[in-house]
């Protein structure tokens, strides 16, 4: 083709300056075609908007109505939530909630020793942060305080009494001598000598003293500073025994969930660790009790924990009423934990066992410095996700008459003082809301430490 | 390290004590040992106590008469009647495995749908599945079945104010009553045809594959499916002069008398199996949709199929593969939640066996035992089906 056209044209016209941006069609572009797009891009989807746009009008304003607009927020008793007393129709009775809030939160522990139970959510919470935050420091302590520290201080702290006190003088001399044999060896390697042998006495030797004794020192310490406090208490205050029987509550709930965190995190690791080990007999075990556990349910645990556990003990040590599903629910998580960490185990390439073994490790060694910690920080998602189970678990063990939050909820429900026809559905999403704000959190954070590995892992 | 002496570490002869093989060893028998003798001492200590507290132990009360009854049963069962322990045991075993079977069939439809939709163009569907996913899934089932049984069955009305739904079924507090079919004379010929209309479609469907398989021929497998299985029953019912009758359920005094009554325990457990289930399912399904790289659409659709034949001949089936593992433990998890049904009294193994019968008897070793085999018996034998059907869905590289 020859360019005929502008030959030709007597009035050929080439444009010098650039035309100003104009928006794009509306059938492409703002909100109305967005809801085209969206909402209305076929017949059948028109239809389907239209049903749930219906179904969220029939529903939403209804919950709103009675959740938020006609519930009742102030009052000391039933009076406050009955239609024909207040003369209005009523909605949810959270009245009822901020009355009974001390008992979902502690149960019956009692009134005059509410405090010990508030040290311990500080210390859980404390541990939580240490653990959860990017950057906090100390991270090692942190989990030393998490695992060691918080779970002895808490018992001691809860339970109280006299067998607390023998437990509380116990970790205080094992601590004392802990400090003592690190001192010695800080400062007087040579004493040492036959422990920890001719060649790392001459690398401890190399180093001055106050640098040898840099290690562990934080945790002792802490740990002395804890203890120290909780005997102080204990001497100044007293700290008069609480049976397990009065505890109930949020305390309960959060009980059990730290126990099986605290628990089942390294058994579930030693599970994984013997599933994959190469001794016929060692892996044997693990797999037995892995997939035995896996596969029966929680419930069934728990009434084994309850019915069987004192049968399985001389009758003068049968375990405490709490403890039993303390102790059930452990072993179920260490089980699913276990599976989530050999996931973890078999996603290390093979160069990275090979390349520690070619250092010279021993087994232990490659686990712990080299393995381990790059499986677990891969499959932190899939562990916070067996603790968001575990967490929602905890309600089961109502089951075996343990007031947990739910139990005590289900428990004010009947209470004559608050019984009315809307107390039910208030107590329920009181729970349902408790619930999914602990679930929901735990999910976020599952997906933002996800996200944050994953950053670390682009090209 | 220098020191150490020279003949100590020549090759070949290290100690004993380093040699990986004995210490290999030496772990795996104290391993053993240290469980051989909790086990040891947890059964003397057991025997020791079962003595002291006078139960008997053994199977013996399997035989003894139960004195109970049970409400929702498949099998007759009474107190009156003679029914022992091990007639309640598989009472609570075939309600387990009705609920549990239903459940699984329903979550799946349930959760199939949930997870398309959550990946649906259309805004509203997508973030209403969202919404049901994040809320279902991060609250406790137990909490959700109290819901379900105590803030929504409960409060229906009584007997006497029945809510009447279309085809003469009733709804109120103490159950679903459905019309009971009566079948006249020639009434079972229907049952059969809808039998014969459901193998001969099975029949026609392996055939129509091998025909398209051989020849490229498409058959209408719906249409078909649908005349035998609706109309075929449908014509006999009409040819054999319509010989099935209902009694329907109706007021007796303060209760209803007729029907099929549904129980509300059972009714409650079924919808927060279900829908707890369905959210997982969701998920997974969602999962593997996405796991099916977006290329094989967009071949599929050069190829010229459309988004059904897409969605059907392509996505799904290489989607099922990602899809299956996961969904077996979600199938396996509906099984063992479905234990939870001893909170709202719908009798199931655990609340017939570990619940009444461990009451009765006080032989908790035996009764926990058998019941954790029960389930241990349901997970082995659905994992192993499920594996098999991976196995025939898995990639098959060349």
């Amino acid at each position: 083709m020859t360019d005929a056209t502008t030959e030709n044209a007597p009035y050929a016209f080439v444009r010098k300056e650039t035309l100003p941006q104009e928006p794009a069609p509306l059938s492409v572009a703002g909100p109305l075609a967005w809801i085209r797009a969206n909402l209305f891009s076929s017949p059948l989807n028109a239809i389907l908007t239209l049903l749930c746009v219906w179904f969220v009008i029939d529903t939403v304003p209804g919950l709103v109505r009675f959740y938020i607009l006609d519930a009742v927020w102030t009052g000391t008793n039933r009076d406050a939530c009955l239609a024909d007393k207040v003369g209005r129709p009523v909605g949810a009775c959270w009245a009822y909630v901020a009355d009974r809030t001390q008992y979902f939160i502690y149960g019956s522990y009692p009134v005059t020793e509410r405090w010990r139970v508030n040290i311990v959510f500080v210390m859980f919470a404390l541990g939580v942060v240490w653990l959860l935050w990017t950057r906090a420091p100390q991270k090692k302590v942190g989990a030393f305080f998490f695992f060691v520290v918080m779970p002895a201080s808490a018992f001691i702290l809860l339970l109280g009494g006299a067998s607390a006190e023998g437990f509380l003088r116990f970790l205080i001399i094992v601590t004392v001598a802990l400090a003592a044999l690190y001192l010695v060896v800080s400062f007087a390697p040579g004493l040492m000598k036959f422990w920890i042998g001719e060649g790392q006495l001459a690398v401890e030797e190399a180093m001055p003293a106050w640098q040898r004794f840099s290690g562990p020192k934080t945790l002792i310490l802490m740990s002395l500073v804890v203890f120290g406090v909780l005997a102080i208490l204990a001497d100044k205050i007293g700290l008069p025994r609480v049976d397990t029987g009065l505890w109930g509550g949020m305390t309960v709930t959060f009980l059990i969930s730290a126990v099986g965190i605290v628990f089942s995190l390294p058994l579930g690791v030693l599970l994984a660790l013997g599933r994959r080990s190469r001794l016929p007999a060692i892996q044997l075990i693990s797999v037995i009790f892995i997939e035995f556990v896996r596969g029966v349910p929680l419930i069934t645990v728990l009434f084994m924990a309850n019915t069987m556990l004192p049968l399985f003990v001389p009758q003068e040590w049968s375990p405490d009423r709490l403890l039993r599903p303390l102790v059930g629910v452990a072993l179920f998580a260490a089980a699913y934990m276990a599976e989530v960490v050999r996931g973890g185990l078999q996603a290390m390439p093979k160069g990275q066992y090979e390349g520690a073994m070619s250092l010279g490790l021993g087994y232990w060694q490659m686990m712990r410095l080299i393995i381990l910690p790059q499986a677990l920080r891969i499959v932190i998602p899939g562990i916070v996700n067996t603790f968001i189970g575990l967490f929602k678990d905890t309600t089961l063990v109502a089951i075996v008459g343990i007031f947990d939050f739910l139990r005590t909820i289900e428990a004010t429900l009947i209470d004559p003082t608050w019984a009315t026809p809307v107390t039910r559905s208030t107590g329920y999403a009181f729970a349902a809301i408790f619930y999914f704000l602990c679930c929901w959190g735990m999910s976020r954070y599952s997906i933002a430490v996800e996200k944050r590995l994953a950053a670390g892992q682009k090209r | 390290m220098s020191s150490i002496p020279s003949e100590q570490v020549s090759p070949g002869k290290a100690s004993l004590f380093y040699d990986p093989k004995i210490r290999g060893y030496v772990y795996q028998i104290a391993l053993v040992a240290i469980v051989a003798f909790l086990i040891w001492s947890a059964a003397s200590n057991a025997i020791e106590n079962l003595r002291a507290q006078k139960i008997a132990s053994g199977f013996g009360f399997w035989h003894n008469a139960a004195g109970f009854d049970v409400n929702q049963k498949l099998i007759p069962f009474s107190a009156s009647g003679g029914s022992t322990y091990g007639d309640a045991f598989l009472v609570g075993l075939l309600n387990t495995l009705l609920v549990a079977g239903l459940g699984i069939v329903l979550a799946t439809f349930l959760g199939f749908f949930i997870g398309v939709a959550r990946l649906s163009h259309n805004w509203v569907i997508a973030k209403l599945a969202m919404i049901y996913v994040e809320g279902i899934r991060n609250i406790p089932l137990l909490l959700q079945l109290f819901i379900w049984y105590n803030a929504v069955l409960k409060p229906l009305p009584n007997p006497r104010q029945s809510i009447a739904l279309p085809g003469g079924t009733l709804l109120n507090n103490r159950g679903l009553y459905l019309p009971d079919p009566q079948l006249g004379p020639g009434g079972s010929l229907i049952v059969w045809a809808f039998l014969i209309g459901v193998a001969a479609t099975f029949v026609f469907r392996s055939w129509a594959r091998k025909q398209q398989a051989a020849t490229g021929r498409q058959y209408p497998i719906g249409w078909v499916a649908l005349g035998l299985i609706v109309v075929l029953p449908l014509l006999v019912y009409f040819v054999t002069g319509r010989p099935v009758s209902f009694i329907y359920p109706e007021l007796a005094g303060f209760n209803l008398r007729g029907g099929i009554q549904i129980f509300p325990e059972f009714v409650a457990l079924l919808i927060g199996l279900t829908t707890y289930t369905a959210g997982f399912i969701a998920e997974v399904v969602r999962a593997g949709i996405l796991a099916v790289s977006k290329g094989q659409t967009e071949a599929a659709h050069a190829l010229g199929l459309r988004n059904g034949p897409t969605l059907k001949l392509v996505v799904i089936p290489q989607a099922m593969r990602v899809i299956i593992p996961p969904l077996t433990s979600n199938y396996l998890n509906l099984t063992k939640n479905s234990s939870l049904a001893v909170v709202i009294g719908y009798p199931d193994l655990v609340q017939v066996f570990t619940g009444t019968v461990l009451n009765q008897t006080g032989q908790a070793v035996e009764v926990v035992a058998i019941t954790m085999a029960v389930y241990l018996t349901i997970s082995l034998v659905t994992s192993l089906f499920m594996n098999i059907y991976n196995k025939r869905m898995a990639l098959v590289e060349r």
